[in-house]
């Protein structure tokens, strides 16, 4: 039914400079919770009001349910979107901004009614019809502009950074409630965020993005776990994955792979490095290890480390170490295209 | 220091308070003085006569007329200052090619001298030289031999300078209007776009409701200057035919000062001043209002 489909979609704003998004292949999957993921100006946004309608592409077609909709307007595409300020009617009643889109539907009033208390009440929010959008808290407001978007059940969700307008203690439950919306309703949604861990969190599979170019497709392990380039690589994971580059390899790790001595030895097969360590932070659940290797081909390359607190080693600042990591944990890059190559040996 | 701010600050403000007396609460005053007064042109007695002054123009058919016209002239060219203001706001807002060049264009009548914009308005509505009889005889819509006097009978005048005062104050509400329009966020006119409301839906329902308070403020701004001003009325047909175009502006002026009654005309022109107060009251409190939302 409603899967989107992009072929070598661009977009070029100004003729003569780069594409804000270029030539995307993307395809979503029937019921998907599909999220971009990418730093500012990667061209997600973009990429997504293309799919509404709200912007023209430059080239490349996009198809919902398997028909070609790029002539068509944004209410003949028979999608909703939440816009990342909410967007909703200021002068109007929240019950007047869930109805709007029926109304221009040209739906009865009687089924109008019914069919606003169903959404209000998916989203707890019948409680509000009469209030105004400027006398609701930020989270009612983004309730508010879900119930508007699923209340003419459309075949198409899109949500442009619904969560970024709302406080960190918010967000993690709103993060948790949308998911669990998405999935009770099986709409199909396409999510854009900048937040690897909303996306990480929420996605069925994550769409990673840089530049205007879709960088990796993946489920959220995929895309953590064997990330396509060193930019996937970097991107994803807090702190970023340890890059160093050798003389003819890329080797990455996780630093929460790179262990030290005492957990090494349990790991069976793996490769030692020399950290000299500058200093810790301590997170409570967590240690946080910052220096650089010593030693061999990658000595001096900065390298992080991140251990359980439960780890109780003394690993004080200043301190020469000899970390590891498991042969299995280590990821190549071609350094040429800084993309992931096949597991070589690695340079002494 | 402290001493030296108690009349630092009195001092700063005095010359705004000077300005304030000199050329409007003065006036002002004089204006009621002379109402209540049997004040006249080239006399210096003053005797105070109390409400007579308003007891006459009340029975003066000729007032009567004026303040009738005057409403008619400042709500008809209002409603027509609303229509093309929000059509020429809605469309001077998208980008197009040539959009600045237009904007200026929008912007002449105003900033032209009312004056000169009415005098081309008096040959274009001339008896013999007007150039909409030409047109309109060329079109074999009217007689050649016997042209619409624009200006010579009653209901044309009043349309004509109607026209004119329209024409003369579009400008200024479609500045104030694209301000409200342009206030707008983006993602509003987008949100009602995907909820799959056309243009008219969006127009009506969603972009005018949200710019009634800045509407609100270029109408009443509008109604109070339409009031008091007499200018295109004064330029194209001094109230004629038949006082059938006079308004209250260029009665209180004719009667005042051409007629030398300066107790009538200062009557005359106060009798609206608690009306417009009260809108310009109004218009004030709903530009606070705009500002804040």
């Amino acid at each position: 039914m409603a899967v989107v489909e992009t072929r070598k979609l661009t977009k070029v704003f100004k003729r003569g400079n780069v594409g804000a998004v270029v030539n995307v292949d993307l395809q979503s999957r029937e019921g998907e919770f599909l999220v971009l993921l990418g730093p500012s100006g990667s061209g997600k946004t973009t990429l997504l009001r293309m799919i509404a309608g709200l912007e023209e592409p430059t080239s490349g077609e996009i198809l919902i349910g398997g028909k070609l909709v790029n002539d068509l307007t944004p209410r003949e595409r028979g999608i909703a979107m939440v816009f990342q300020s909410y967007a909703l009617y200021p002068h109007l009643s929240v019950f007047k901004n869930i109805v709007f889109p029926l109304k221009a539907q040209g739906m009865p009033k009687e089924r109008r009614q019914k069919q606003a208390e169903w959404a209000a009440s998916l989203l707890g929010i019948q409680h509000l019809f009469d209030r105004k959008p400027r006398e609701l808290s930020g989270g009612e407001r983004q309730r508010v502009a879900l119930a508007r978007a699923i209340v003419r059940e459309p075949s198409l969700f899109l949500l442009d950074e619904p969560l970024s307008n709302l406080d960190a203690k918010l967000r993690a439950s709103a993060r948790e409630e949308l998911e669990q919306f998405q999935k009770r309703i099986g709409t199909t949604a396409i999510y854009v965020t900048h937040d690897q861990v909303e996306a990480m969190a929420m996605g069925d599979r994550v769409v990673v993005m840089s530049q205007g170019a879709v960088r990796q497709i993946g489920t959220p392990a995929d895309v953590y776990d064997e990330p396509a380039d060193t930019f996937v690589a970097t991107f994803l994971g807090s702190p970023p994955m340890n890059i160093l580059p050798g003389p003819d390899v890329i080797v990455g790790f996780r630093p929460e792979h790179f262990l030290p001595p005492g957990v090494a030895e349990r790991m069976g097969e793996h490769i030692s490095f020399g950290f000299q360590i500058s200093h810790g932070e301590y997170l409570g659940a967590e240690r946080v290890l910052y220096g650089t290797i010593a030693g061999g081909a990658f000595d001096g390359r900065k390298a992080v480390s991140r251990i359980p607190a439960t780890h109780a080693v003394s690993l004080p600042d200043g301190s020469l170490q000899t970390f590891a990591v498991a042969l299995g944990d280590v990821k190549f890059f071609d350094p040429g295209t800084e993309k992931r190559t096949s597991p070589r040996s690695i340079p002494a | 220091m402290i001493r030296r701010q108690r009349w630092l600050g009195p001092a700063m403000f005095m010359p705004a308070v000077i300005y304030i007396l000199a050329l409007v609460g003065v006036p002002f005053v004089m204006a009621f003085l002379y109402s209540v007064s049997d004040a006249k042109v080239g006399s210096v007695s003053y005797h105070f006569v109390g409400l007579q002054n308003f007891v006459s123009i009340l029975h003066n058919p000729a007032f009567l007329r004026a303040l009738q016209d005057s409403f008619v002239f400042t709500i008809t060219s209002q409603v027509l200052v609303l229509i093309g203001a929000n059509i020429l706001a809605l469309s001077l807002k998208e980008a197009f090619p040539g959009r600045r060049f237009f904007r200026f264009l929008i912007l002449l009548p105003w900033v032209a001298p009312v004056s000169i914009g009415s005098l081309g308005w008096k040959w274009i509505l001339d008896s013999l030289y007007s150039v909409i009889s030409w047109v309109l005889v060329r079109f074999h819509l009217v007689n050649q031999y016997d042209t619409p006097m624009w200006l010579g009978e009653p209901k044309l005048a009043m349309m004509s300078v109607i026209l004119v005062h329209t024409w003369h104050m579009l400008p200024f509400a479609t500045v104030i209007l694209l301000a409200g329009l342009t206030a707008i966020p983006k993602d509003i006119p987008e949100a009602a776009a995907v909820d799959g409301a056309g243009f008219f839906r969006t127009t009506f329902q969603i972009t005018i409701p949200m710019m009634l308070p800045i509407i609100n403020v270029a109408v009443l701004f509008g109604a109070i200057f339409t009031f008091t001003d007499m200018t295109v009325i004064y330029i194209l047909t001094r109230g004629g035919p038949y006082d059938t175009t006079q308004v209250i502006p260029t009665e209180a002026f004719f009667t005042g000062i051409l007629g030398s009654d300066l107790a009538e005309g200062a009557a005359i022109s106060i009798f609206l001043v608690p009306l417009l107060i009260i809108a310009a009251y109004i218009a004030l409190r709903s530009a606070h209002r705009a500002e804040v939302t």
